[in-house]
């Protein structure tokens, strides 16, 4: 087995977002939509939490800060839009979302 | 010891992401994403980023996670089960497949090509973390904590109930 470097940590980074990309176009239900769009969050943390280690700084993790919260804020308005929509329409499926197609 | 620790939990990582994608559940597709988080933190300390590792437990697998969980359970979202098949033409799916997975494969290709400087040991301890933080990265941190607020704010108007409609 390798040690592991700067590279394969990126690679799992990529990897891991594009599960997550893959998440949200296969997927139709809205919160695995969100939680998908979370797992991408997390692969851009580790990306810039690699950055940080290579540099020797501490600036990017003071950046995954920010991605932490602005994931935090992102989960919260898009859980209240997910339970708005189920209350409207009774379904998490977003084949059912179709009142903005003309 | 390290370089065994790296193997173990970024494989377990990357089972139990693609296990989000074949999820039916919401519920297991949460459970899964916690696994991985708790994955994600073991390489955050590895790379010697302890702070950020414990407040990812915290903050995001602890607190963001369980928000959700919440409201999977008391909403009755999770009820309703979406298998991911039959659900799309053939046209979509292959279109969606062929996207990600070119992504995953160019990725691949590029980072394990480049030739990027070693690792070092970039000790992310609490008393670095704050002292950079709270000299350089004053104005965004109070910035930030606006953008929270009003997520809150944009939370409780789209959930209350209008007052004249009850």
């Amino acid at each position: 087995m390798m040690t592991p470097s700067t590279e394969h940590y990126l690679v799992l980074s990529g990897i891991l977002f594009s599960i997550g990309l893959l998440g949200v176009l296969l997927r139709r239900n809205i919160l695995i939509m969100l939680l998908c769009s979370e797992l991408m969050l997390n692969a851009t943390i580790l990306a810039l939490i690699t950055a940080s280690a290579v540099h020797g700084e501490t600036d990017g993790q003071i950046t995954s800060f920010f991605v932490m919260a602005i994931a935090a804020v992102e989960m919260t308005i898009g859980l209240a839009i997910a339970v708005l929509l189920f209350k409207e329409k009774n379904t998490v499926d977003t084949k059912e979302m179709r009142s903005l197609q003309g | 010891m390290e370089t065994a620790f790296f193997w173990i939990f970024s494989t377990i990582a990357v089972l139990s992401a693609i296990n989000i994608l074949f999820a039916t559940r919401p519920t297991r597709a949460l459970l899964s994403l916690l696994l991985t988080m708790l994955c994600l933190a073991v390489l955050y300390t590895l790379l010697h980023a302890y702070f950020v590792a414990i407040v990812h437990i915290i903050v995001y697998a602890g607190a963001v996670m369980v928000l959700f969980l919440f409201i999977i359970m008391l909403g009755g979202l999770g009820a309703t089960t979406l298998p991911i098949q039959k659900r799309f033409s053939p046209l979509h799916l292959f279109l969606a497949t062929v996207t990600g997975l070119t992504l995953m494969v160019a990725v691949i290709r590029i980072f394990s090509k480049a030739n990027y400087p070693p690792l070092q040991d970039a000790m992310g301890t609490v008393e670095r973390v704050g002292k950079n933080l709270f000299s350089n990265y004053i104005v965004p941190f109070e910035l930030i904590t606006v953008l929270i607020l009003l997520g809150i704010f944009a939370a409780i108007s789209l959930t209350r109930k209008p007052k004249d409609a009850e």
